[in-house]
């Protein structure tokens, strides 16, 4: 067995992840960080430093929050925490052992603690066409302009709700893209149901501040921002080709590249595979493990940091990373708990004051009920191509939950195990069957978390050498 | 606490129970089913789907034999094809030594009387399983053997069982049986079922029902590592084995690869948690890339396990209880039980319609575990 061992395993060098990481190592334990990526920052700070090193002038364009995201990332390089870049995690056994694949070939970590920082993911937004090419979402996006410079050729939709929606535009608009609409779902009804939390950001006053320059930014360059609340269909038959508004009017933009955002959720494929508690958001419409300040979950020797345990932002998650990274130097016997919480006190404020916006958004953004629970026709499960429809009967035939509804459509139990179709299909099985979404539960969650192939994980160093 | 009463209770809802319970009330008998979870939700459903005689236990051979005819007309009993495909099943012979272990067992299996194993040659291999690689020397093949949809199979034998009017407890678990009267009396939770007869097809979980009217029988329960890949372009069709190592693979008709090898995962009876080992999925990703070179980069989707109840010798229990002429037993199926669930069913109903069956049962008894008979 050439295992290797460690203190502690990182998963994810996002924000949360990497302060996990160095806190965790400036306590004394030993410490390996485990990330996708070949380099350090997760989604939001992607590429931060060779973006700096290399294209410094495109850091004007992603904005003063990204290129905070440096310091971060130098501080990672200052520590001695080992960092295995380019792996990606496919299984975490409760005792500990994370398995991983570099592409080439799997191995594992055994670590007395694991924490857990593999952040969020986008909402899938499942409109009639959205499974076409030219459809992505604004993450997607995002990434490539941070990551490549890439820029959409052609006219380019956008269309959903959220803080994100509005700044890949801008950004995008800002790097030359021809956007020509922007198709928001925000009614007046959300502002409403929203009002009473502005009070409460206020501490957060400067996100509303940018989102409010966002939109200015945005109008003036003359991109129309347009009101969609009964959603949009994505017109074309071999691709994308343009961007209908459902309703009265039944406006048509055309677009090749049409982005789609509704905002993010917590990724809860590991916490799935683990068995942790997990709780319904109700008003964000997602599941997110149950944690504690410090990230402790229902098991043991697991901890959460960052929006992978409920969506609070980059600086709330940075915050929390450094929680976990206590929590664990606690729990290993490097800190009594008096002194983790005295180094902790900065980061609770720390975090709530970063967390102060979340009701606000939360309400003045909540996923449509179109998105929730879409049309009959509209597809819901990628792998398999099942509909929304398709769903609903195998839920009125009898399916109880997600992990039945197998049985019926082979639903979930494709190449994506269900990450694209979870949430819709908690959804829609909740309204036929009149329950809540914690009683119809989700998806069990298999290794590994994401595909490897035979080569890999034939390769893997701990094979015996005789079966 | 409400009570119900049925004629005859089948404590399981697994393929056994399901197809005892369909083979029961087409002759007319008045059945209910109490299932802890749902149909199917442990070995039943998710199981390789193997419809296999090839490399039977001898004492099984005969049951094997007659299931398999079922299985070739599997529409007339359950009004579905359940996925099933007569693609043969096949074992491969990695060198000359597998060759001769193979050829041993296909005289055994001629000398019993039976003649559905067969040897084949190099060239009838490379036919059979095109992509092989060129170390292989030849093979044992079951031509009418093949594969079925587990998952599908069990939604047919439940939607048929319920056509017939068998009645089902779901999420119903079983914590008491006792005697009353001639009858039997079983609690779950606030509610009581009380029957005439009572069968155990409890699968991994036989052998605590069996415990609850005092008969012991020793089951481990093991979870069975399996893995699926992404599609791939379809090459092959018949269900492959290897002579010597653990595998068992085949191309769905969608082009997934389905491999498993009764790699052992972890297990939680208790829990009903059954989880696959990576380690048993690095062996098994090892095999199939030695056996089909072409394969290394087919990317595996998901794996997981399934629990089952396995006895010392690995056959299973299809007997009536000794302690009691109106309580039956069929578990244990340590793995294999898929194929034979049709024909299980045919023989429960035949010990308690007819009180016989045409199949020979003694290797089955429940008393062979006691009676210093077995053959470990």
């Amino acid at each position: 067995m050439s295992q290797q061992t460690c203190d502690v395993v990182v998963i994810g060098a996002g924000p949360a992840g990497i302060r996990a990481a160095v806190t965790a190592a400036n306590e004394s334990l030993s410490v390996t960080l485990i990330d996708e990526q070949a380099e350090a920052g997760g989604q939001i700070y992607r590429a931060v430093a060779r973006v700096t090193r290399t294209r410094p002038a495109d850091l004007t364009l992603l904005g003063p929050e990204y290129a905070a995201g440096g310091d971060i990332v130098s501080d990672l390089d200052a520590s001695n925490v080992s960092v295995l870049h380019g792996h990606t995690v496919w299984q975490i056994s409760p005792d500990g052992t994370v398995w991983c694949s570099d592409g080439a070939k799997a191995s594992s970590v055994k670590a007395r603690f694991v924490i857990m920082a593999s952040g969020a993911q986008e909402r899938p937004v499942p409109v009639p066409g959205w499974t076409l090419p030219g459809v992505m979402t604004a993450g997607a996006a995002q990434i490539l302009l941070k990551s490549a410079a890439m820029v959409p050729d052609g006219p380019v939709a956008l269309y959903g709700s959220g803080p994100l929606l509005l700044l890949v535009a801008d950004q995008l608009l800002s790097a030359g893209a021809d956007i020509r609409v922007i198709a928001e779902t925000t009614t007046f009804k959300d502002y409403l149901s929203a009002a009473p939390y502005l009070l409460g950001a206020l501490p957060a006053s400067k996100y509303l501040k940018k989102g409010l320059a966002l939109r200015r930014h945005l109008k003036a360059a003359g991109v129309p921002i347009i009101k969609a609340p009964n959603g949009v269909s994505i017109e074309g038959s071999e691709r994308a080709t343009g961007l209908r508004i459902n309703g009265r009017s039944g406006q048509t933009f055309e677009a090749e590249t049409i982005l789609l955002h509704q905002g993010v959720v917590p990724n809860t494929q590991a916490s799935r595979q683990l068995r942790l508690d997990h709780e319904w958001h109700a008003a964000q419409r997602y599941w997110y493990p149950t944690t504690d300040r410090f990230g402790a979950t229902s098991l043991s020797n697991v901890f959460i940091a960052g929006d992978g345990a409920g969506i609070f932002g980059a600086e709330a998650a940075a915050a929390a990373g450094t929680l976990a990274g206590l929590g664990v130097a606690h729990a290993a016997g490097k800190l009594s708990a008096t002194a983790r919480d005295q180094k902790a006190g900065p980061f609770i404020a720390q975090h709530k004051k970063a967390a102060a916006i979340r009701p606000l958004l939360d309400h003045l953004f909540p996923p449509p009920a179109h998105i929730l629970a879409p049309d009959d026709e509209t597809i819901v499960c990628r792998c398999e191509e099942i509909t929304a429809g398709q769903v609903r009967a195998a839920a009125k035939l009898g399916a109880p939950g997600p992990n039945q509804l197998k049985a019926f459509l082979r639903a979930g139990m494709g190449p994506c195990q269900g990450r694209m179709c979870g949430l819709s299909v908690v959804e829609i099985m909740a309204r036929v069957h009149g329950k809540s979404p914690a009683e119809i539960g989700a998806y069990r969650i298999r290794p590994p978390l994401k595909p490897l192939s035979l080569a890999e994980l034939a390769a893997m160093d701990d094979t015996p050498t005789s079966a | 606490m409400n009570t119900e009463h049925t004629e005859i209770a089948i404590i399981g809802g697994g393929l056994q129970g399901l197809s005892t319970a369909l083979h029961l009330a087409q002759r007319g008998r008045r059945v209910m089913i109490i299932e802890a979870h749902h149909p199917g939700r442990f070995a039943s459903g998710v199981n390789a789907g193997g419809v296999r005689r090839l490399g039977r236990d001898p004492a099984e051979i005969p049951l094997a034999m007659a299931a398999s005819e079922m299985w070739h007309s599997i529409e007339d009993l359950v009004d579905d094809d359940c996925g099933f495909r007569a693609v043969g099943q096949l074992k491969i012979a990695e060198d000359d030594a597998d060759l001769r272990k193979l050829e041993a067992r296909a005289a055994m299996v001629r000398d019993l009387g039976f003649d559905h194993e067969e040897i084949i040659d190099q060239k009838r291999l490379r036919v059979l399983a095109p992509g092989v690689h060129a170390r292989a020397v030849g093979g044992l093949w079951c031509e009418d053997d093949g594969s079925a949809d587990p998952m599908r199979t069990v939604q047919a034998f439940y939607r048929k069982a319920r056509a017939l009017g068998v009645a089902f407890k779901l999420g119903q678990e079983v914590s008491q049986i006792a005697k009353v009267g001639t009858g039997w009396q079983m609690t779950s939770g606030e509610t009581q079922i009380t029957s005439d007869i009572v069968i155990n097809c409890a699968g991994a979980w036989g052998n605590k029902i069996a415990a609850m009217i005092g008969e012991e029988v020793p089951l481990e329960t093991h979870a069975l590592t399996m893995m699926v890949s992404e599609r791939t372009p379809h090459f092959i069709d018949p269900v492959c084995g290897l002579a010597s190592r653990k595998l068992s693979f085949k191309q769905t008709p969608e082009g997934t690869l389905l491999i498993g090898g009764a790699h052992l995962g972890y297990a939680d009876r208790d829990a009903g948690i059954a989880e696959p080992d990576p380690v048993k999925m690095a062996i098994s990703a090892k095999t199939v890339s030695d056996v089909f070179p072409h394969l290394a980069n087919v990317r595996i989707a998901r794996a997981w396990a399934g629990l089952e109840g396995m006895t010392p010798d690995r056959l299973p229990v299809i007997s009536p209880s000794k302690v009691d002429g109106s309580f039956f037993h069929a578990f244990g199926f340590s793995a294999h039980g898929f194929q034979l669930s049709p024909v299980v069913g045919r023989i429960m109903s035949s010990l308690i319609c007819d009180d016989t069956s045409n199949l020979p049962l003694y290797p089955f008894r429940i008393e062979r575990f006691s009676d210093g008979e077995t053959k470990l």
